[in-house]
């Protein structure tokens, strides 16, 4: 079967699914995320997707109170912020999204470390674009 | 990539320095402030500047296209000073634009192919509501990766503070410290966007409250200022509102020469030793974010180029667009170890009486940060200061031989370092 092309469009297809890929390469097994049809260890062309656990741990995060416009859009603002996370996945490989399940009004309470798992945002929404994000774990 | 020892083609001098006031202005554009820097760097020149000797002009600028709805802006700059038709290459790495400008001038003359080139930066940011300021700026990180996520460019540089925090065991008083020193610098500084000290401007609110009738704030110090919520907002924890740099209008300019027809200019011109730029991944995808990569590989060009070391410089303008940004910087140049940033910026260290004095201008954070101008206003503070023409913010007690300007694009995407000398 034709791989998807390497492209943020694909991954977020994915995403649609319930599903969060990385690219690997097939020549040197190295792991690309976000996803590239160039391997950033050998710079071969070889790659494959493959599907991640969607596990992981806070590597670093911002509680922002002074939003993107489309997060103001959200309902997100000084007095209601939200969390953006960058995280560590257990299979070595980073990912950005928004991190739910946490007090982003108390950032003082939230934990570098703390390990997370994947969820996806607006999977059932006809003609709206799925987003990652993550929970704390248990 | 670039390894070894590389010497520039010919030697380079800076002649002459100025810029414009930086602040919010709202009657004046790009162009209006672009002369206005111009103008302050001619009459710098000692010996005068005709400026049909000028060949060639690089101006710094991240998105005037955004900010102004005004594209293709180097000709423009290069028409309202007068300079028709020299070419004239608009040049943008985010917030690097300007030392990159200075970069590719420093290349166009070592090229042979230039002698006198004339280098700017420029930013009208002020045009703009907040909240699309903040969407302009978060168009120099990864949309794709990084502002899905709902990351901002202040929660971009919070989340470096917060891993920072984490490996070091830190709290957020470094950060402050970082602000009450930049800005008690730029109270210095008269043509800083905040031309005063936090102990100044917390006075002058406690006054204000007082004269109208309100509760006046219990204020002692600049640290009770900075932890009032009230005074000091969240932006994205754990950067407040005093560990951002402004939304600032201004530019600056440098003219460059090749360093055999410096006399003709002034005889007291500054040599540019050392120039190095890196590039880096996105943030997210950087395996440690609390280093630049970038800028460590600049330094270590520019240390390299100009066969000096680290503790041999004698003052920094550094990239405090955030001040997680500074104590980063300071590490990254090899001034302190890893995680010791944050201890000298606790006791003093880079103030302007310590060792090693960071961003005497007020740095991005007290004098402004129109985003394609600061690289070359760096250069306006370090041209003043080893001149000795830095008025009231000249330091007096050391000679000031050799100087470090180190300007950052987006998380630290770029980064380009340069290093100055005057005998
Ligand atoms: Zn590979």
């Amino acid at each position: 079967m034709a791989e998807a092309e390497f492209t943020a469009a694909a991954f977020n297809r994915f995403l649609k699914e319930g599903k969060l890929m990385a690219a690997r390469c097939r020549g040197c097994d190295s792991l690309a995320l976000p996803p590239r049809s160039l391997c950033p260890n050998c710079h071969g062309s070889d790659m494959e997707w493959t599907p991640l656990k969607g596990t992981g741990r806070l590597a670093a995060f911002s509680c922002i109170a002074v939003g993107s416009t489309r997060m103001v859009q959200e309902g997100y603002d000084r007095t209601n912020l939200y969390c953006s996370a960058v995280v560590d996945l257990d299979e070595g490989v980073r990912v950005s999204a928004q991190l739910l399940g946490v007090e982003a009004n108390r950032p003082e309470t939230i934990r570098v470390g703390t390990p997370l798992k994947a969820d996806y945002l607006d999977q059932d929404e006809e003609g709206k674009e799925a987003a990652l994000a993550f929970r704390p774990q248990g | 990539m670039l390894s070894g020892k590389r010497r520039l083609g010919r030697g380079i001098a800076v002649v002459g320095a100025g810029m414009s006031r930086f602040g919010a202005f709202k009657d004046k554009a790009s162009r209006d402030l672009f002369v206005d820097a111009f103008v302050d760097m001619q009459k710098s020149v000692d010996k005068g500047l005709d400026i049909t000797d000028i060949q060639s002009i690089f101006v710094g600028n991240f998105s005037s296209d955004l900010f102004e709805g005004q594209g293709h802006l180097a000709p423009m700059m290069a028409e309202w000073v007068g300079l028709n038709p020299c070419p004239a290459t608009r040049v943008e790495d985010a917030c690097a634009s300007g030392g990159v400008a200075l970069r590719q001038g420093v290349l166009a003359i070592a090229s042979g192919l230039y002698d006198v080139v004339l280098v700017g930066g420029v930013e009208k940011m002020t045009n703009l509501p907040t909240e699309r300021v903040t969407d302009a700026l978060a168009a120099a990180s990864d949309v794709l990766y990084e502002a899905s996520a709902g990351f901002t460019f202040p929660g971009l540089y919070a989340a470096m503070a917060t891993a920072y925090m984490d490996k070091y065991g830190l709290g957020t008083e470094p950060f402050m410290h970082v602000a009450i020193k930049n800005h008690k610098n730029g109270g210095l500084n008269p043509k800083a966007q905040f031309n005063t000290s936090l102990k100044d401007l917390l006075e002058a609110r406690k006054v204000r409250a007082r004269d109208r009738g309100q509760p006046v704030p219990e204020w002692k110090t600049e640290m009770d200022f900075l932890n009032d919520p009230a005074a000091n907002p969240l932006v994205a924890w754990p950067m407040r509102l005093f560990d951002c740099s402004p939304i600032t209008d201004g530019a600056a300019c440098l003219l460059l020469v090749a360093e055999e027809i410096a006399g003709n200019f002034t005889d007291r011109p500054l040599r540019l030793i050392g120039s190095g730029q890196g590039s880096d991944s996105s943030l997210l995808t950087r395996p440690d974010i609390t280093t630049i990569g970038s800028a460590r590989v600049a330094a270590r060009q520019a240390y390299e180029m100009a066969g000096v070391a680290s503790s041999d410089i004698k003052i920094a303008e550094v990239h405090d667009c955030f001040t997680i940004a500074e104590l980063i910087a300071t590490e990254d140049l090899g001034f302190f170890a890893p995680g010791e940033g944050a201890k000298a910026a606790l006791e003093g260290r880079t103030a302007r009486d310590g060792e090693r004095p960071i961003n005497t201008s007020g740095g991005l954070k007290s004098k402004g940060h129109p985003v394609g101008a600061s690289g070359v206003g760096q250069v306006v503070e370090i041209w003043h200061q080893m001149r000795g023409e830095a008025g009231d913010r000249q330091l007096r007690d050391r000679d000031i031989n050799l100087a470090l300007a180190h300007n950052v694009g987006g998380t630290g995407n770029t980064c380009v370092v340069h290093i100055f000398e005057r005998r």
